[in-house]
């Protein structure tokens, strides 16, 4: 499949998965990716104090936009902005696009929104998907990528809209719910994406978040990335002692049993992601987009450009008639 | 209380409060903890929230349980386990501070109740500490452990008690209960225009709701304060042990890092720091660099592959103790103790017993 066709159609991609996962990675990559099709990209992140701008030097996320990545046309490079949503802010803006200048300020001065989110869950929920509802109207940028809060929340969130029209039944926002409704409910206009890692835990969690998501919001299901995976390699289950023979290299006192430990943990990842892959794959019938692990305790720069690259590439091996 | 180690802190503290960002193992760890104690002869038992489906399996948890569970097992204590029902726990407080069943009762059915019991955010942090209270006050465990809800600001805990007696003390729900004191009629009049716009949003019914149940709530105020008192006493008492538990990635390092600093600011320390998932070093004389490059000279063979298996993880290793060193610095002289990463996962009281032996020396 054409990469910039799946980063596109739909245009807004929501980023969801279980705490730990690395889903903020993932949607930071899915956003570089992109960029590195030509395409201009937002990021939106709805949890405050996101660190997602860290690595571009970027120490703190705004209700307005920050450029992470300049565009860059003589490389083909597009740009890459991010956003933190936040409710308050999103209502009183909403409200005074709708000619409620008054409420809005009155809201926002008494510090009411507590009360009024309080009294109709899933206004703040619906409040954020309803300013990204807006965005992917203005069409202002190619790609619009939300990083969604953790699994048990996620359903929470895309849920709120169902659960606000049926408690609020007139008034603006209303009229915003069924709005967030019609985008969540639009395969041509927003997708899910999952991620999750090789393991068991996380495996459980996917695909039962996956079917909830289906039968309670009716959403776009993207393919299930999964982060974190070891590489396939051969020859790890040799004495390295024999494996050196083999290849004519003489080891240093200590290093084939350190060799044999490394080997001996790598082997046994393997096969344990193996089984989990294997397991996903036979319960949710959805196809796996699956990433390397980075072999570091700190994400670089690099590393996202790795996991972009990678993304790009799994995207391309899709087949094109894809859900 | 300072303890030497993590089975001192199992022997000695009465409560110990699980503090971590999501995916850290926080949960399987205070089910270790806890058993640990059991395993010491003590009476322990482990407040979990929202366990993944297969530890509450190991732990006898299949169904929702609002109230302790003994474990059977072979251990010279007791291990009792229980998750938190939310809901439940909060209309339990309802119906303790209620003046009269028909007060309760009027609270319970009330929707805008029943939105700040299910879904207000703060609500569950403030159910597990009263839960915590609760267990600590009326019955006789000699360890509790306490689970914390996985949310980004993990001292929402330690804040969470008084959360609701701010809330109730907002401007606004003095607005609506002034003119049934007799203050002055201006006030809610005033109120009365400010909610009719607020209606005009969200609709009539929302705020209708609102102003019953804050009415219906008047008088109770004062219980709910002192419990958010007792239960804060409690969280600061010398017995009870805040323990950090992280997972050896830089991310995951700075929000434990944030934490710390935090607990100090509010004069609370550190009792130990828990770090899962960490990676074995295998060793040896050949540093990452070196492998890397016999790896890429040997592409192909076997030997070429171990190479590069032993430049990888020990990469991750090595940078992974720089991460916990760094940590490690900001708690005193708290213990400290590395689990590494464990081929199973916990979905039964064997592999239960598996992970505490990883993490806790068997006395």
């Amino acid at each position: 499949m054409d990469p910039a066709h799946f980063l596109t159609s739909p245009r807004v991609t929501i980023v969801a998965g279980k705490g730990g996962v690395g889903k903020t990675t993932i949607s930071l990559a899915l956003g570089l990716a992109a960029t590195r099709l030509g395409l201009t990209a937002l990021l939106i992140e709805i949890e405050e104090g996101s660190a997602v701008g860290t690595l571009f030097g970027v120490r703190h996320l705004a209700h307005e936009p920050i450029v992470l990545r300049a565009a860059d046309r003589s490389i083909g490079q597009g740009e890459l902005t991010a956003r933190e949503l936040m409710a308050d802010n999103s209502l009183v803006e909403y409200l005074h696009d709708h000619g409620l200048k008054r409420i809005s300020s009155r809201l926002a001065s008494s510090g009411a929104l507590d009360m009024v989110a309080t009294a109709t869950p899933g206004i703040k929920d619906v409040l954020i998907l309803g300013k990204v509802k807006q965005l992917e109207r203005s069409a202002k940028a190619d790609v619009i990528i939300v990083d969604a809060p953790a699994a048990g929340h996620a359903i929470t969130f895309l849920s709120s809209a169902v659960g606000l029209v049926n408690a609020v039944q007139v008034g603006p926002i209303e009229t915003q719910a069924r709005e967030v409704m019609e985008l969540l409910g639009d395969p041509d206009r927003c997708q899910v994406l999952l991620v999750t890692l090789p393991e068991e835990t996380p495996v459980n969690e996917v695909i039962e978040t996956a079917f909830q998501l289906e039968d309670r919001v009716g959403v776009r299901l993207a393919p299930i990335v999964v982060n974190g995976c070891y590489p396939d390699s051969e020859g790890l289950d040799e004495d390295p002692k024999v494996a050196a023979a083999q290849a004519g290299v003489t080891l240093r006192k200590g290093e084939a049993e350190a060799l044999g430990r490394a080997a001996a943990f790598v082997g046994e990842r393997s096969r344990l992601q193996a089984a989990q892959l294997e397991r996903l794959d036979h319960d949710l019938p959805l196809p796996q987009l699956r990433l390397p692990f980075c072999f570091t305790s700190e994400l670089g720069l690099d590393d996202l450009d790795t996991l972009a690259d990678a993304l790009i590439e799994q995207i391309r091996l899709l087949p094109e008639d894809v859900v | 209380m300072t303890f030497t180690s993590i089975e001192d802190l199992v022997e000695r503290s009465s409560v110990v409060v699980c503090c971590g960002s999501g995916g850290v193992g926080k949960t399987t760890t205070a089910a270790v903890l806890a058993l640990g104690a059991a395993a010491r002869g003590r009476k322990a038992v482990v407040v979990t929230i929202d366990p993944a489906k297969r530890l509450a399996d190991a732990l006898g948890l299949a169904g929702l349980t609002n109230t302790p569970a003994r474990i059977n097992g072979d251990w010279p204590g007791e291990l009792w386990a229980m998750m938190l029902d939310t809901e439940a726990t909060f209309d339990a407080l309802v119906s303790r501070h209620a003046g009269s069943p028909e007060q309760s009762e009027k609270i319970l059915s009330n929707r805008f109740y029943r939105n700040i019991a299910g879904a207000m955010s703060g609500t569950q942090e403030y159910m597990a500490s009263e839960k915590l209270y609760e267990l600590a006050v009326e019955h006789d465990f000699d360890l509790i452990v306490v689970d914390t809800p996985p949310t980004r600001n993990a001292l929402d805990f330690l804040e969470a008690p008084n959360r609701l007696a701010r809330f109730l003390d907002h401007r606004l729900y003095r607005m609506v209960t002034a003119p049934t004191r007799g203050l002055v009629k201006a006030v809610n009049v005033a109120a009365q225009g400010f909610f009719r716009s607020v209606g005009k949003v969200v609709g009539g019914d929302v705020i209708a709701d609102a102003i019953a149940f804050f009415a219906a709530f008047d008088g109770m105020e004062e219980g709910f304060k002192h419990r958010a008192q007792a239960v804060e006493k409690l969280l600061r008492a010398p017995e009870t042990a805040f323990i950090l538990i992280a997972s050896p990635h830089a991310d995951t390092v700075g929000e434990a890092s944030y934490f710390a600093k935090r607990l100090k600011e509010m004069g609370i320390e550190v009792s130990g720091l828990i770090v899962n998932r960490v990676h074995p070093d295998p060793g040896g004389p050949t540093l990452p660099a070196a492998a890397a490059a016999r790896a890429e000279t040997l592409r192909g063979s076997a030997i070429g592959a171990q190479f590069e298996a032993l430049a990888r993880l020990r990469q991750v290793a090595l940078g992974e103790m720089e991460h916990v060193a760094e940590i490690t610095s900001q708690i005193g002289s708290a213990p400290v103790r590395m689990v590494p990463y464990l081929p199973f996962e916990v979905h039964d009281l064997e592999t239960l017993q598996a992970f505490a032996d990883a993490l806790i020396t068997p006395e």
